[in-house]
């Protein structure tokens, strides 16, 4: 048959069930498609030994009733799993082989998927671009000198290259869905409390959430369904029923009431940006949908917020990593003390100590008040504003990036400047609300543009459904040329 | 306000992470542009805003303080960069 790896994963399931194609014969399609990208340097670890020995066993006596029969997926490599190298892409854990499976891993393999690699991001998630990585940067498929976005940008880069059918990411202020945009792909971080924190190296653990990163929107719901799920072992795991969401699928969206804020057009955004906002405007309005102008007045400070919010958290979270019990250990320093210090400075990359630094001050003594506490407070009045909008409205829609994919190099010099990729993002990770980023168009360099949805609390289904009536309607076509192999 | 030198060593210091002198410098200017960034903060009047401690309608669930899947030494010293029969090694603490 035709090369099955530029399939949607709906597509490729239905091709297994219908035995069109075996588990071995996909797994091997990909492995070929992985050893012919090493340009890209998506992967961190491959584990083709161990996927062949699952496709086989899969194959020998299949079960077509699961929700990913015999697929094989690579993943972030922040989740944990067990016996398989998991580096965060830091060196601090460059030889750190886990004793447990992320809960959100298990629960794809129980669906009938298996591993094929490990997809290199940035250091700790901590980056746009994934130029943060320890183990190098990743490229695009879309151009050769441009960023894959990040954290999630091996995640992307993989998904747009067709070397994993789906996968899945993190997304703390942005790293599932700026990557997504940036490679022309769907992206859903989905409400906090969705997907089990269990077993994913942490960041910033009041903003941390796994979402799939897939090729099309059913894709997407599949994927959600296979990964989500209550969690004993995450004291934060909503306990609620599992929900059908690909089934529920349904495009059908008249008569649903549109928040469009005005807050999201912002000073310098290309043209490009905004028209393409407008694109997605029409195309839900022609679908039967209602557009209502809404106000979130506390956008601008998210960023603000997030960067005082998250390095806290993330300054008492990678205090774990001290060289005693695992990871990388500094060969020098001769006492205990220095033995810390010079573990963490030789283990973590700049962005990391930047952010551990930033994290120590705001909530050290005589700095909490003015720092942290602040950041709480406006954290709620950015929340306040998506509560009191979604009592009048059942999505909002708008970009997901201020920008297209910018060129290796351009903005590793200024932090700040990196920061602000993450604008449209970060205040849904700040409200807890799940939001979904999906392909609308491309710039006049023909790199590809995302839009997004964000929903009330537990609304994936919602956003979804408009995703799905949008992604039939908006004519994208992702057309990535081959150029690595 | 503004971070100098000596803060950023101290706050280094804090979170033990060495810092080479060499570095200090544009750390210091890095530092310096993202709490110029951050503090736009203060253009806001919080005086009357509940903190936002956490963003779940619920409260952390409790469990039985009871082990659930022990007897993993032997894998959980695995990773551990010097091992000595049972335990963690460290440098010597106590002279």
């Amino acid at each position: 048959m035709a090369d099955i790896t530029n399939q949607s994963l709906n597509e490729i399931i239905e091709n297994v069930k219908m035995k069109k194609v075996s588990s071995t014969e996909l797994t091997k399609a990909y492995i070929k498609n992985i050893e012919s990208a090493k340009k890209l340097n998506a992967f961190v670890t491959t584990t083709f030994d161990q996927a062949l020995d699952k496709a086989k066993q899969f194959d020998n006596k299949p079960n077509f009733d699961q929700l990913l029969p015999g697929i094989p997926l690579a993943v972030k490599d922040l989740f944990c799993t067990e016996n398989t190298k998991t580096t965060a892409g830091s060196n601090i854990l460059n030889n750190f082989i886990p004793s447990y499976e992320s809960t959100v891993t298990k629960n794809l393999w129980d669906n009938g998927s298996f591993l094929l690699g490990k997809l290199n991001c940035d250091e700790f998630a901590m980056g746009s671009s994934n130029e943060t990585s320890h183990y190098g940067n990743v490229i695009n498929p879309v151009g050769d000198q441009l960023v894959p976005g990040g954290s999630s940008g091996g995640s992307s880069s993989a998904l747009a290259a067709d070397l994993t059918p789906a996968t899945i990411g993190t997304d703390t202020g942005g790293s599932i869905r700026q990557p997504a945009s940036f490679t022309g792909t769907v992206g859903l971080k989905p409400t906090y409390g969705l997907c089990s924190r269990w077993g994913i190296v942490a960041f910033a653990s009041s903003l941390d959430q796994a979402g799939p990163m897939t090729k099309t929107i059913k894709d997407c719901a599949i994927m959600l369904e296979s990964m989500s799920g209550f969690d004993e072992k995450d004291s934060t795991s909503i306990n609620k029923k599992k929900e059908q969401y690909s089934k529920n699928l349904k495009g059908n969206i008249k008569g649903l009431k549109i928040g469009i804020p005005k807050e999201y057009r912002v000073d310098n955004m290309p043209k490009e940006v905004d028209e393409l906002w407008e694109k997605g405007k029409k195309i839900l309005k022609d679908l039967g949908a209602q557009l209502i102008d809404i106000s979130l007045p506390h956008t601008k400070y998210a960023l603000p917020t997030y960067y005082i919010v998250a390095p806290a958290e993330a300054s008492s979270n990678l205090a774990r990593y001290d060289g005693v019990r695992y990871g990388y250990r500094s060969k020098q320093g001769k006492d205990l003390i220095e033995m810390y210090e010079k573990t963490r400075s030789e283990g973590f990359g700049d962005e990391v100590k930047r952010r551990i630094l930033i994290g120590t001050y705001v909530l050290s003594s005589g700095y909490y008040d003015a720092y942290y506490l602040k950041a709480q407070k406006v954290r709620q009045l950015i929340k306040k504003d998506f509560d009191d909008s979604f009592k009048i409205i059942d999505a909002i829609l708008t970009p997901s990036t201020p920008s297209s994919a910018f060129k290796i190099g351009e903005k590793t010099n200024d932090p700040v400047s990196m920061y602000l990729n993450d604008i449209f993002t970060v205040p849904v990770n700040l409200a807890g609300l799940p939001a979904l980023s999906m392909p609308a168009g491309v710039d006049k360099q023909g790199h590809p543009l995302g839009l997004q949805l964000i929903g009330k609390a537990l609304d994936e289904q919602k956003i979804l459904n408009i995703g799905y009536a949008f992604e039939k309607n908006c004519g994208f076509k992702n057309e990535i040329k081959k150029w690595w192999s | 306000m503004s971070l100098d030198k000596e803060k950023i060593k101290h706050v280094a210091k804090l979170a033990r992470i060495s810092v080479d002198e060499a570095k200090v410098e544009s750390l210091t200017k890095d530092l310096n542009s993202i709490f110029k960034f951050i503090e736009q903060l203060n253009e806001l009047n919080t005086d009357k805003v509940e903190p936002l401690t956490s963003i779940l309608n619920q409260s952390l669930r409790s469990r039985k303080d009871e082990i659930s899947d022990g007897k993993i030494r032997e894998k959980i010293l695995k990773n551990s960069p010097k091992e000595n029969e049972e335990f963690f090694v460290v440098p010597k603490v106590v002279e």
